[in-house]
Formats: structure tokens, sequence, C-alpha cells
């Protein structure tokens, strides 16, 4: 049976344990004279009776169906023949894939070797035989879990506070679940990149100024020697970001002054709807538009003051991330501005002084830290953000400072070096995985001191 | 009397200077607000323009001799002949007789005018209507792309015209006759992705973005909304419940494409899942939007003020009742605005969704969560990406499905919000 089948087949018998539950504490209220003679309201017994039956079910569910591909994996190469078993992990792969193609019809199986072929059945059968087992295995589960927890069911049970420590656990699981994935994050790309510094010394990625990470595909092959510092990639990010910050900063901040300093509410409310919108477009709506009419547009109007532009330059990209940037910027800087009491700025008009004057001498400062927090917010989300540096920004790795030059950043490399087919023993695609830990702690690190100086600000009026 | 100035004097000059600069921050303020618009609008103006033409498709009708002979076919039942016989013949001798002056020397020039998957269509109608063999019939069937593409951008520099001058000449008269129209692209709504521009349709991006939310909403709205309840109404001050707090409003600014990485590395590497299917997209998405979820239910819950709870403990409720009775209900449109507003986002993303492969060329439209599958998105970077300028149309053509699904949706909150709000 499919997962998705047995998902709804377990909340089919939990509702039918719930039932169960519901009329066998009715049934047993019903000789003492009533249900107020229960500990709990029968619904209780019967959600009792329901979180017994679909809970261990759905956890062997869940555990049977992450880790079946694996092992059912490791089972048909474990019954290949010897000579046949994989050397390495890239050879691994492609053989799985090899076999899979062939049970899924995709590869008639006249067209390899037999115990390919064999594998392949074998695979077929694994699967089936797998899938028969959960399914044996999660229904009789949830069968004798419902039927011990209605078994248990007594008038003196108190089924209202154990249904509600279980939901308090539930709950609680959900909330850690936050943990686990930024330990799945740090893991992840943990021990690729511990294995990628196996292959490639710490120095050269740190600080190696070549970037080109075309490895040799066979052992004999000349010119394919990667180069993996990470530089250039760097620099290239940093000049995207910092043009792109070019043009949220003044753009937003000020947008945010006039709209929390001088705007009438009419204007308010229709201007800061539209300014928010440019935060809802997805960024490949924002690549495809630097890309197709940004790109071409610099290029052309270079050409046309005699300056030479290649035709993906970081301008286009790091402009059009800079309108991507600006809500973030204002509505940031719009909060922080709001913030500050208005006794200071009914003391600082009464001493005479203009709006403007106010806004800069006195409203600005104290506001300071505050947009310095957004803006790094900002900062780490131009590092981080992707399509729209893939889509416009180029994958040659060029260590330079000017704009209308094309630049690769981090993100591009990830995305350029996962895409596609991969070996994971490669140093190629490992790399991807170090990029992606640098990338993880640098937007962090960014991330937190942000977080607390923002935290910080906002509490000193309050 | 002195020379110098009086007092009165200098702070009226000085306070001329002081309006002038008054006025020109205001001016700077306005400037700013008027750079982000205008860049909005121009974003519009420029998807619409290069899009609204993905929505037309050019067509061409002919009358059509579907003679036994010319095909090569005598039973159209019969599957075998189906698949030898030659449907392309019957639709050159059509055209050749639509077209004034055309002989059997051009037939290549001819030829190329129709879409190559127009003989597939034939075919199918065959198959369909056997008795139509040895009649003639009126027929409609796409044109080439190259014709679309001549059709509606015959004066716009941006697109390179591919026809030779003899086609294009054929292809006025057609139009002038009415034989090549355009109208309404239902193809483009109808099916998967093509190699031919003018076959390519979004239907599977759309279905497949569709199971990719599906999966999203049924796992990060109860997973969100139980984790905000959790740390807003059960969870003891310490150090623990410091770091889960801490770790959510991280992971709400990681940027989006390492979630890619944690899901290649964790559900396709570690667990085995297959690649590019909507399941693994939807776990991802969904710890990539519990952060978003778990804060905005946090706020809702947030504001449901303290009397309702006093009120409920009060008459006996356990602190589950008061919690899941009362504040629950009471947050819950809160909690759905948010939630739409994170599905929202989730729809729109791409990053991450390339890395775990769904970036594959998918024909089919998927039909369950463990078929290969892509998303709207996707296709919008893969359209873009081509080299062939016909699906640069389609590409702004599929963007305007994406922004109408994002703004629908972002209405519905508003909506939401302005109906189920409460005052206290």
């Amino acid at each position: 049976m499919q997962p998705a089948n047995l998902l709804l087949l377990i909340l089919v018998l939990a509702l039918v344990a719930y039932g169960l539950g519901y009329s066998r504490s009715r049934s047993l209220a019903m000789p003492m004279g009533g249900i107020r003679h229960l500990k709990s309201l029968p619904f209780y017994y019967g959600a009792r009776a329901a979180l017994w039956c679909g809970i261990p079910a759905l956890i062997v569910l869940g555990l049977w169906a992450a880790f079946q591909g694996k092992v059912i994996q490791l089972m048909v190469v474990g019954s290949l023949p010897p000579e046949m078993v994989p050397s390495g992990a890239g050879e691994a792969s492609l053989m799985l894939s090899k076999i899979s193609n062939v049970a899924s019809g995709a590869l008639p199986a006249g067209f390899v070797e037999p115990p390919i072929a064999a594998a392949a059945e074998r695979l077929t059968a694994l699967r089936a035989e797998s899938r028969l087992f959960m399914s044996a295995l999660v229904i009789s589960v949830a069968v004798l879990a419902g039927f011990l927890g209605w078994l248990r069911i007594r008038p003196r049970l108190n089924a209202r506070s154990q249904v509600e420590s279980i939901l308090k656990w539930l709950f609680f699981s959900s909330a850690a679940l936050a943990i686990l994935t930024t330990m799945g994050i740090i893991f992840s790309v943990a021990f690729e990149t511990i294995r990628f510094f196996g292959k490639v010394p710490f120095t050269e990625f740190f600080f190696g100024t070549q970037w080109s990470p075309q490895t040799a595909l066979r052992a004999d092959q000349v010119a394919a020697e990667g180069a993996f510092g990470m530089i250039p990639l760097f620099t290239g990010t940093l000049l995207i970001s910092a043009i792109a910050m070019v043009v949220a900063v003044p753009v937003g901040l000020l947008s945010a002054i006039y709209l929390s300093e001088y705007a009438n509410r009419n204007v308010r409310g229709v201007v800061k709807p539209l300014l928010e919108m440019l935060a809802g477009i997805p960024t490949v709506v924002y690549g495809f538009f630097a890309a197709l009419t940004v790109a071409p547009f610099i290029s052309d109007l270079a050409a046309s003051l005699g300056i030479e532009a290649s035709s993906q330059t970081a301008l286009a990209a790091g402009g059009v991330m800079g309108i991507m940037i600006i809500p973030f910027v204002s509505s940031l800087s719009d909060d922080v501005i709001n913030a500050v009491p208005q006794t200071l700025r009914d003391g600082s008009l009464a001493l005479g002084a203009t709006q403007s004057e106010t806004m800069k001498k006195v409203i600005f400062p104290a506001a300071l830290p505050g947009i310095m927090g957004g803006v790094l917010l900002a900062v780490s989300r131009a590092i981080g953000e992707t399509m729209i540096v893939v889509m416009a920004a180029g994958l040659a790795a060029n260590l330079t400072a000017n704009p209308l030059e094309t630049v690769t950043t981090v993100t591009v490399q990830i995305v350029t070096l996962l895409t596609g087919d991969q070996e994971f023993d490669s140093a190629k695609t490992l790399a991807a995985f170090a990029l992606g830990a640098m990338l993880f702690l640098a937007t962090l690190l960014l991330n937190v001191i942000a977080l607390k100086i923002v935290r910080k600000y906002r509490e000193q009026y309050d | 009397m002195t020379d110098q100035p009086s007092q009165a004097e200098l702070v009226r000059q000085s306070l001329k200077r002081r309006y002038r600069k008054e006025r020109r921050f205001r001016a700077y303020g306005i400037l700013a607000i008027a750079i982000a618009l205008s860049a909005l609008v121009i974003l519009f103006t420029d998807i619409i323009g290069k899009g609204y033409t993905g929505f037309l498709k050019t067509t061409i009708t002919m009358e059509v001799n579907l003679d036994g002979e010319m095909m090569f076919l005598d039973d159209p039942t019969d599957a075998r002949q189906l698949k030898m016989a030659d449907f392309v013949e019957p639709l050159v001798q059509a055209l050749i007789k639509e077209i004034p002056g055309a002989t059997e020397k051009d037939r290549d020039a001819v030829r190329g005018l129709i879409n190559p998957y127009a003989s597939v269509t034939l075919r199918d109608e065959l198959k369909a209507h056997p008795d139509w063999l040895g009649s003639t019939r009126t027929m409609t069937f796409l044109s080439h792309t190259d014709v679309d593409v001549y059709v509606k951008h015959a004066g716009d520099g941006g697109y390179s015209i591919k026809l030779d001058d003899q086609q294009k000449v054929w292809v006025d008269q057609l139009r002038e006759r009415g034989a090549i129209e355009t109208s309404f692209n239902d193809v483009f709504f109808s099916g998967g992705d093509s190699r031919d521009p003018s076959k390519a349709g979004i239907l599977g991006a759309i279905v497949g973005s569709l199971l990719t939310m599906f999966i999203t909403l049924i796992l990060s709205f109860p997973i969100g909304v139980s984790a905000a309840i959790y740390l807003e109404e059960f969870a003891p001050q310490n150090k623990f419940t410091d770091f889960i707090e801490v770790n959510i409003n991280n992971l709400a600014a990681v940027p989006s494409i390492i979630f890619g990485l944690l899901g290649l590395a964790v559900f396709i590497n570690l667990f085995g899942m297959p690649r590019s299917v909507p399941v693994v997209g939807g776990l991802v998405l969904t710890l990539m939007t519990l952060p978003t979820i778990i804060i905005s239910s946090r706020a809702a819950i947030k504001s449901v003020p303290p009397s309702i709870r006093e009120a409920a403990e009060g008459i006996g409720a356990s602190k589950m009742q008061v919690v899941l009775h009362h504040v629950l209900p009471l947050a819950m449109p809160g909690m759905l605005t948010g939630s739409i507003i994170g599905m929202a986002q989730a729809l729109g993303e791409t990053a991450p969704l390339l890395l775990i492969g769904m970036v594959a060329f998918i024909v089919d439209v998927p039909e369950g969560l463990f078929d290969s599958a892509t998303v709207l998105p996707v296709q919008v970077f893969l359209w873009a990406g081509s080299p062939e300028l016909a699906f640069i149309e389609r590409a702004s053509a599929a963007i305007m499905v994406l922004l109408a699904f994002l703004i629908s949706m972002n209405a519905l909150a508003v909506w939401l919000r302005k109906r189920l709000e409460r005052r206290w």
C-alpha cells in the first residue's frame, strides 16, 4: 500500500478507535448512573484511544518510509556478484540509477549486463515486499495499540490529563523541530565540508584566488585541474551586495522617513502596501527582469557611452536585487522610527527646529542602532539571494571591483555545482557544501548581530 | 543704527535657508518613493508587455483532403498502419492548395509553416474518427513557431524572424484571407513542457505546484500552530525555551538555498527518497516556511487578551482547555492570514527546489505525490534560460499566472484579516 493511502487508513482506524473508546466509556458509566461518575468526559476516553492507535502507527510509518529507500539500495548493491560491487560512491550512484532505470522500465533489461537485470528484479521484488511488510506492520501496530488503549479504559482513569499531556508533548516536539532543522542544516553541510577539506587543502580554499571547479572526469585527462579558491566568489558576492545596498538603503530609508513623518494617512495607506508588494514578488521574477530587461539595457547604455560592458553585469544583478530589498529596509526603518517616542519630536519642534532638522538631528540618531540592525538583515538577505544572481550575474569567477563586468557569487556556484548529475565523492560536489557552510556561517553571524541590535534597541523605550 | 543686519534680519535670512532645506528633504522622500514605485510599474509593464502575446496562439485553418492513398493508410483502426502512415503529406498538399502561386517544388518552404506536431494532431483525429478517411475536411492546426513569432512580433526588434521572404509573403496573404489567425492560447493551459514553444504549456507546472503546496500546507500549518501554542502558552522560562526561540528566529533568516542543501543531504542522500518529486519539495518548503508560520501564529496568540484566559480558568477549565477552547479559536484568523502569507512565499520559491532536482524537463502532467514534477517558478526559470526566444513570452505569461496566484492569495489574507478582525 502507498504511504499516502496508509496515512488515510491510520486516520480511519484512529476514528474507529475514537468511536469504540467513546462508547465503551459510556457503557461503563451507564450501570454507575451516568457519565458524571466517570473521571473524565467520554470525549477524552475516545481521544485517548485514538491517540493510542494513531501515534505509534504514525511513528512506525514515518521511520519505515524514511529509511526503506536507503536500506533497499544497500541490499540490492549487496546482492551483486563480488566483481560487480562498485568501488567508489560515484560508481555506486551510477549503478543504482542504472538498476532503478531497468526496474522502472525506462531501460530495457536486454541492454544491460545480466547481474544488473537480476538486481533490478530484486529491487522490484524488495520494494513490493517492503511495501507489504510496512502495511502489515503499520496496520497491526495501529490495531494492537488501539485495542490495548481500548481495553484499559476504566471509570477511574483520568483520560483528560493523559490526553492533555500527550498533546503537550506533541506541541513541544513541534517547537523542537526548529532545533532539529538547525541541526540538520549544520550536520548536512558539516560532514561534506570535512570531506571536502580532506581533498582540497584548507589554505587553498580560503586564500586561493582561482575558482574553476572543473575536475578531471578520467584519471588520464589533462587540463581539468580543479581550483577551489573562494576569494573571487566572496568578492563577487560582496560587490553585488554592495550595489544592492547602494540602491536599497537610501531609497528605503528616505521612503520610510517620508511615510512616517510627512505623509498623511491616505498616502501612507496606499504607498505602504505597494512598497511591500516589492517584497512579495518571487525572486525568479526579479531574475527574469534583471537578465532579460535590465542587463541588455545596461550593456547597450554602456556601449552607447563608449564604455566596455559584458552582457551579464554585476550592476544589473545588484541593482535589481536592491529594488527587491527596498521594502525590508523601509519597513524595518519605519518600525524603528515609529518607536522613537513622540516626546522627543515635540521637544525638538517646540525649540523651533523644522521637521527635517528634527528628523536629522534628533530622531535619526535615536533610531540609528535599530536602522543599522535592519540594514544588516538586508545585507544578509542580499548575500543569500540566489535566483537573481543565478539568472543575471554570470558564471565566470572574476576577481574584479568593476560593476560592469561579469562576476559570480557563492549561491550561483552552489546551484551550478549541484544541478544535474553528480557524484558524491568528487571535490566538485563537496565544494558546494563547503560554500554552503561558509554562506550559512556568514549569514548566521550577520543575523545574530542584527537581531541582537534590533531587539536591544526596541526595548529601550518600551 | 549700524551697518550690521539686525538679529531679526539674520533669523529671517537663515529661516529662508532652513525652509529651503526642509523642502529639499521632503522632495528627497518623495523622490525615493517615486523611484521604488516606478520600479514596480516598470517591472509589471515589462512583464505584461513581453508576456501578453504568450496567451495567444497562431493557427492555420485549411481544407485537408484525407486521401488514404496519399497517407499510405487504408484502415485507421489498425495501430500498426497508423504508426507507419504519412500524415505530413496531406497537410503540405492542403497548404499548397491554399497558397496561390505555391507549387510542388516549394514543399519544404510550405512545410516550414506548419507545426511539427500538426501531423500528430491529424493522426489522433483520424484515430478518433475513422470514417473521415477519404473525405475533405476543414481543420485547424497550430502554426509553426516561426510563423507564430512572425505574426506576433513582425515589427519588434527583440525577436529574430526566421522565415524567408517568400514565406513572409505567404503568411501575409493567408492572414488577409483569414486562414492564419491568432486566438486564445488554450494549449498553454492544457499541457506540460515541450521543446517546441508553441506546444509548451504550464498545466504540468501548476499541478506540480499544487501538489507541492498541498504537502507544505498539511505539514507546516499544524506543526507551526502547535509550536506557537507550546512557546506562548506552555513553555517554561528557561534556557532551552530561549534556545528554541533563537533557533526559530535564525531559521527565518537563513538563505533559502541552504534549505535546498539540507533537503539534498538528508531527504535524498540519507533517506534515499527520489529526486524531483513533490513530496521532497514539499518537505523542504515546509521546513522553510515553518518559522514564518510560527512567528505569525505567536503574534496572533499574543493578541488574545488575558481576560479571556482568566475567565476560562476561573470557571475551572484546565490549561489545555483554555487554549483549545478559547485562545485557539480567537487566534485562528491571525494564524490563517500568517500561514497564507507563508504559503505565498513558498509558492514563489525556486532556489531550494533547484537543488533537489525539480529542474528536470518534464512533459507529463504529474499524477501523484511521487511523480516527477516541476513547479511554476522553476518552469519560469527553465524557459527564461532557454536559447529559443519564443520561450521568453511563455516565461512572461507564466510569471503573470504565478503573480495572479500570489496576488489572489494575498488578497485572501487581507480579506480574511478584515473580515475576521476583532477589536478588544
